[in-house]
């Protein structure tokens, strides 16, 4: 079992934007200054929570994008048009505001970088969020473990840091990025064009043999269907790490 | 299960900050044991609905509540009558 740590009370903080960045037409990435940060872990959350002027509170929780390594705190949102919290901060938000927010929060979806093991990660839409402080985290340590990202995005447009990915992936440093468009492709697109599914798993995924841990965050219907083919394919149930966004999020 | 149900279901990693909150300790990496079939799950791998009054648990194997959590009036009601043993590192 791993290990907990006595963390004291978690506190309410404010962050304040520094910078606000469109990742495409419904997310935003908010980068954050937030004064005595105290550093967290790829794939840890922050809650995030909005008061209204009458003292109604609405609290949503967001996976943070950015790797332990940078000074700044970036948070990636998803707008839901029906959210009650998302609409705000992507949207309304701008450059100097100050958001409340407590964290870091997690410590199962978590990768910390000292595993020998190769690492399979597997998005769906924003799922892909605590995925990438992963790859951030290897790449600020010039970590060459080797990692796999299968990432399920409904059109090109809606890939999350697209221009990104496809600069870390063309390294040569052992991650590999492989898409898939489940709604609408490009004229010429090479990559794959359907659901998620087991003969996809099975080009992707590395072999079962090699005992890689399986990092799955997404939509929850996509997860457990990724979940479940990958113990069906007889990956070791324990090595394969889940995280559920729900339907919504808000 | 309706899809609609299906679709609010979440799981451990959505109460991380609740758990916190109430242990004051990452409690993600606990193990809770189950009272109905004794399985051992990570507390991230247990099912979870927050579209109750409150946060409901279950058990990912037999899909028996294990706790509900519930906050308000400045006072917290937690009924872990479902989880035979919470186990964490201190």
């Amino acid at each position: 079992m791993a290990r907990t740590a006595v963390l004291g009370r978690l506190i309410w903080q404010f962050g304040t934007v520094a910078e606000l960045v469109q990742e495409t037409p419904k997310v935003a990435s908010l980068i954050l200054d937030v004064p005595g940060w105290t550093g967290h872990l790829a794939g840890q959350h922050v809650d995030v929570r909005l008061t209204a002027d009458d003292g109604y509170q609405a609290q949503r929780s967001y996976s943070i994008a950015s790797p332990p390594e940078d000074s700044r705190l970036a948070i990636t949102v998803e707008r839901l048009d029906d959210g009650e919290v998302s609409p705000y901060l992507v949207g309304e938000v701008r450059t100097g505001d100050k958001v409340e927010l407590r964290g870091p929060i997690g410590g199962y979806f978590v990768w910390r970088g000292d595993d020998e093991r190769p690492v399979l990660l597997v998005a769906g839409g924003s799922g892909v969020v605590p995925l990438m402080a992963m790859i951030r985290h290897r790449a600020a340590n010039h970590l060459k473990t080797p990692t796999r990202l299968l990432y399920s995005s409904r059109s090109y447009e809606d890939i999350i840091y697209r221009a990104e990915l496809d600069r870390l992936a063309s390294a040569g440093d052992g991650l590999t990025v492989a898409h898939t468009l489940t709604r609408m492709q490009p004229a010429g697109w090479t990559g794959y064009a359907r659901r998620l599914d087991s003969a996809m798993l099975a080009e992707v995924a590395w072999p079962k043999a090699q005992a890689p841990i399986v990092y799955v965050c997404g939509p929850t219907p996509m997860v457990e269907n990724a979940a479940s083919l990958l113990v069906e394919m007889g990956f070791d149930p324990a090595s394969v790490k889940t995280e559920r966004f729900g339907a919504t999020g808000g | 299960m309706t899809a609609q149900q299906s679709d609010m279901k979440l799981d451990g990693n959505a109460i991380a900050g609740l758990l916190r909150e109430i242990f004051s300790m990452e409690m993600t990496t606990a193990e809770g044991t189950c009272a109905n079939c004794g399985r051992v799950h990570v507390v991230g791998e247990v099912v979870v609905y927050l579209n109750a009054p409150g946060a409901v648990v279950r058990c990912p194997s037999c899909d028996h509540v294990q706790m509900k959590i519930v906050q308000g009036r400045g006072k917290y009601w937690i009924d872990m009558s479902g989880v035979r043993c919470l186990e964490f590192s201190i």
